[in-house]
């Protein structure tokens, strides 16, 4: 870097400062604000899971009310999934993807600022609801019409829809960004049977998120104008019926499943290899059993309602398209074991947490098809069953996360993690989320239900409830490592080379960390694997990174606009909250002065 | 509408992108394909409700199918307009960019004016957006794809005015184009609404 800084013109020069960060268009510094924030939010998520795991250690425990009881569990489930597994994925779509496929930035950098934006209010207006004593309390599906003004009249699940509604738009709004990105700035030779997996998982992921968004997007608005200005969408009296709103909700929630998994896949899919020193196993098919997830994933959202009666043609096409889905899926845990295979491993803490990631998932797979047996779901739902399961997937994909952090890491600081921490790391957030989690597999069939504040001693469940509070604790402390292990690497952590674990793609052949501009010459691709092949010896950090004397790169400006545009959208949807017609249109007002002047600004 | 974010990367060596589409017009695209799933949850749900509305009024007492004809075909004609200004910007016809840009905006205006004075009339015969499922289903998609008209129009008296200061030339035809894309988008979306609410009652 010392020596690229000489020849960088002073527009490429890395700026510095909180203005520079507030006015970024840098997909890796956008990225990098994506992963932090997410973080922040993974902290608020986890005390929030911990103050439950405290109350349900013990029987008939008052150590929380069961209004606080129902505000925790509420925002721990919305906080999880949309501050904190979306932003996460987010975060290295943001950073790795345009490395990967050879670009130097998203193709609407501007776009990109203005999702990020739009996230950070979006998590800002739902966490604010703590100050107001009104954080949401009707669970992270929010049904109607529970929802509703009739039986919730606080501002509570006002700051559920909103903050949902606002965080929507963020997602929207970076799928199409990723997908123009990944299907019109590859660089020369890079079919889209060489990217790598994680940039085919991220494409797959980017068409759930512009699919799946706008359906959740109309509930909310229907939520809202039943809370707010008397339409009767949901209220039953009017014949509104409460089975539409879980029509709406699963129609999103289920691909929102494959929205957080799909990324996991997609990291691990190019851990693996990397640390198994093999190319992957059945490339073409992890790619199309990865596409074909994402169509059975918009085929299955009523697994999550036989228990409402839907009768016998819809629980058994339902019942079988769930089935169907795990075929891919299993395709998927057989070749990353395969890709292993008579490989020379090496047991970085990456691999560690890709391995084990594989372990959960499949457990949490297996429960899955439990669920799909509809006459066994009704003996599961609203058990604590149902949590087991879908806790085990959440707990691979932060393993997953917890893979790519470990693992690209030394891309984005320019320095190496401490792998003896990072291993202790593993067994205590690998160890800890087993007993966290497993226990609850038999408290469920024992018949315990989610959602309910406390327990009776008579059912016997106090011995497993307490493994279950520590491992929680146990967990707590392997992500604390985890933390910790990031802070003091970005400070003092040993230097990383360009390609520090002898990877295959592209972002390993740029300097760690890239240059502002990514590559100063865009490569020519040849293969999946171009750092492997005979064309990789050709691939020198030096020369891809150094400009030339006279180079000039022209990278788009920063700008305050997007942030501008973000302030404009969230108040929009707050100022819901006055319920008057008017109100709302100031946020317009404010968006749309961001976006004309968005329109007009020059762009370098 | 900015082009320079299109190639960032690219300047001088790869003019070109991966597949030789325009980057803008892909993205906006890839926007008009979630917002096909917006105004299909919304339709979907207007068609889920109908018939369940336990009071009046009723649709077949109070829609004018007449009236909404006259206002289709002048949504219609405004993306026959449209045509032409892309036609006009691309071939360097300041002029009739300026005439047809105009059209088009006045012609979503007349369709938005009709709309105004549809909602007002069902209001005062007693249809508000809380008397029953159908004014609740009816006001928020049709408000949702007038508030999607409405931007067209300014989008397009904007495009209007910067053609008016010349800055709107032959070699900035794909702002129009991907301007013309939402308002044919936006006309179709009308088709299906028409369609499904008025004609089949």
């Amino acid at each position: 870097m010392a020596t690229a800084e000489a020849t960088v013109p002073a527009a490429a020069a890395e700026p510095r400062g909180l203005w520079s960060w507030l006015t970024t268009v840098d997909h890796k510094r956008i990225g990098i604000l994506y992963g932090v924030t997410a973080l922040a939010f993974f902290i608020i998520g986890g005390i929030e899971a911990l103050l439950i795991r405290i109350q349900l250690a013990r029987p008939e425990n008052t150590f929380l009310d069961p209004d606080t009881y129902n505000q925790l569990f509420t925002m721990h489930g919305t906080t999880m999934i949309f501050l904190v597994a979306m932003p996460l994925a987010v975060a290295f779509f943001n950073y790795v993807v345009p490395l990967q496929i050879g670009a130097r930035d998203v193709a609407f950098p501007r776009l990109n600022a203005l999702s990020y934006w739009i996230f950070l209010l979006g998590g800002l207006v739902l966490n604010s609801s703590w100050l107001f004593g009104a954080a949401p309390d009707g669970g992270w599906f929010g049904y109607a019409p529970l929802s509703e003004r009739q039986y919730s009249p606080g501002l509570n699940m006002d700051f559920w829809a909103i903050g949902l509604q606002i965080l929507g738009i963020a997602s929207i709004l970076g799928g199409i960004n990723f997908i123009t990105t990944i299907i019109n700035l590859r660089a020369p030779g890079m079919r889209l049977m060489r990217m790598p997996l994680f940039t085919w998982m991220t494409l797959v992921t980017s068409f759930l998120l512009i699919t799946a968004m706008p359906v959740i997007a109309v509930a909310l608005f229907f939520l809202q104008f039943d809370r707010n200005y008397g339409t009767n969408f949901f209220v039953p009296s009017a014949g509104g019926d409460p089975i539409l709103w879980q029509h709406l909700f699963w129609m999103f929630g289920h691909p929102e499943v494959y929205i957080l998994v799909l990324p996991a896949f997609g990291i691990i899919s190019d851990v693996i290899p990397t640390f198994s020193r093999k190319p992957l196993f059945g490339y073409a098919i992890m790619v199309y059993s990865g596409i074909l997830i994402g169509f059975i994933g918009w085929g299955v959202w009523s697994h999550h309602m036989f228990a409402t009666g839907l009768g016998p043609i819809a629980d058994s096409f339902f019942s079988v398209a769930t089935m169907i889905i795990a075929i891919p899926t299993g395709v998927k845990i057989f070749n990353w074991l395969a890709t292993m295979w008579g490989g020379s491993l090496r047991f970085t803490t990456a691999m560690l947490y890709a391995v084990g990631m594989i372990a959960v998932f499949t457990i949490g797979g297996v429960s899955g098809v439990h669920h799909s047996v509809a006459p066994a779901d009704l003996q599961q739902t609203d058990t604590y069953y149902v949590v087991a399961h879908f806790h085990y997937v959440i707990l691979a994909i932060i393993l997953a996360f917890f893979a790519g952090i470990y693992y690209w890491f030394p891309k984005i600081t320019g320095r190496m993690m401490d792998e003896r921490l990072g291993k202790w790391s593993f067994a205590f957030t690998f160890v800890g989320g087993n007993v966290l989690f497993f226990p609850m597999h038999f408290i469920g069939l024992l018949g315990m239900p989610r959602r309910t504040w406390t327990y009776f001693s008579e059912l016997n469940l106090g011995g497993l409830n307490l493994l279950s509070t520590i491992g929680a604790f146990t967990m707590a402390f392997g992500v604390l490592l985890v933390l910790i292990n990031m802070v003091r690497s970005a400070r003092r952590g040993e230097p990383a080379p360009a390609n520090p674990w002898g990877a295959a793609t592209l972002e390993w052949a740029t300097s760690s960390p890239p240059p502002v501009y990514n590559f100063a010459r865009i490569p020519t691709i040849h293969s999946r694997e171009p750092l492997w092949d005979e064309h990789g010896g050709k691939l020198q950090t030096e020369d891809l990174v150094q400009l030339e004397p006279g180079q000039r790169i022209h990278l788009p400006s920063p700008s305050y606009w997007p942030l501008v545009t973000a302030i404009g959208v969230a108040a929009t949807f707050v100022l819901f909250m006055t319920q008057t017609w008017w109100a709302p249109l100031l946020g317009v007002a404010v968006t749309a002065i961001g976006v004309i002047n968005w329109a007009f600004e020059p762009a370098h | 509408m900015n082009h320079a974010a299109v190639v960032p990367a690219s300047h001088g060596e790869h003019p070109e992108t991966a597949t030789g589409l325009n980057t803008w017009k892909l993205g906006f695209w890839v926007l008009l394909g979630s917002e096909t799933l917006f105004f299909g949850s919304l339709i979907a749900t207007y068609l889920t409700y109908k018939g369940e509305s336990v009071v009046g009024p009723y649709p077949h007492e109070i829609l004018n199918i007449p009236l909404t004809s006259i206002s289709t075909f002048v949504l219609l004609m405004s993306s026959l307009m449209m045509v032409l200004a892309l036609a006009a910007v691309q071939r360097g016809d300041r002029k009739g960019t300026l005439v047809w840009l105009m059209a088009t905006a006045l012609l979503g205006s007349l369709f938005l004016g009709f709309q105004s004075y549809e909602f007002t009339h069902f209001y005062h015969a007693g249809l508000t957006l809380e008397t029953n499922l159908f004014g609740s289903t009816f006001f928020v998609l049709t408000g949702f794809h007038g508030a999607h008209v409405t931007v067209g129009v300014i989008w397009l008296l904007v495009l209007w005015a910067m053609a008016l200061r010349g800055r709107l030339t032959q070699a900035d035809a794909l702002k129009v184009e991907i301007a013309g894309l939402y308002w044919h988008f936006v006309d179709i979306v009308w088709i299906v609404i028409f369609t499904l609410i008025y004609l089949i009652q």
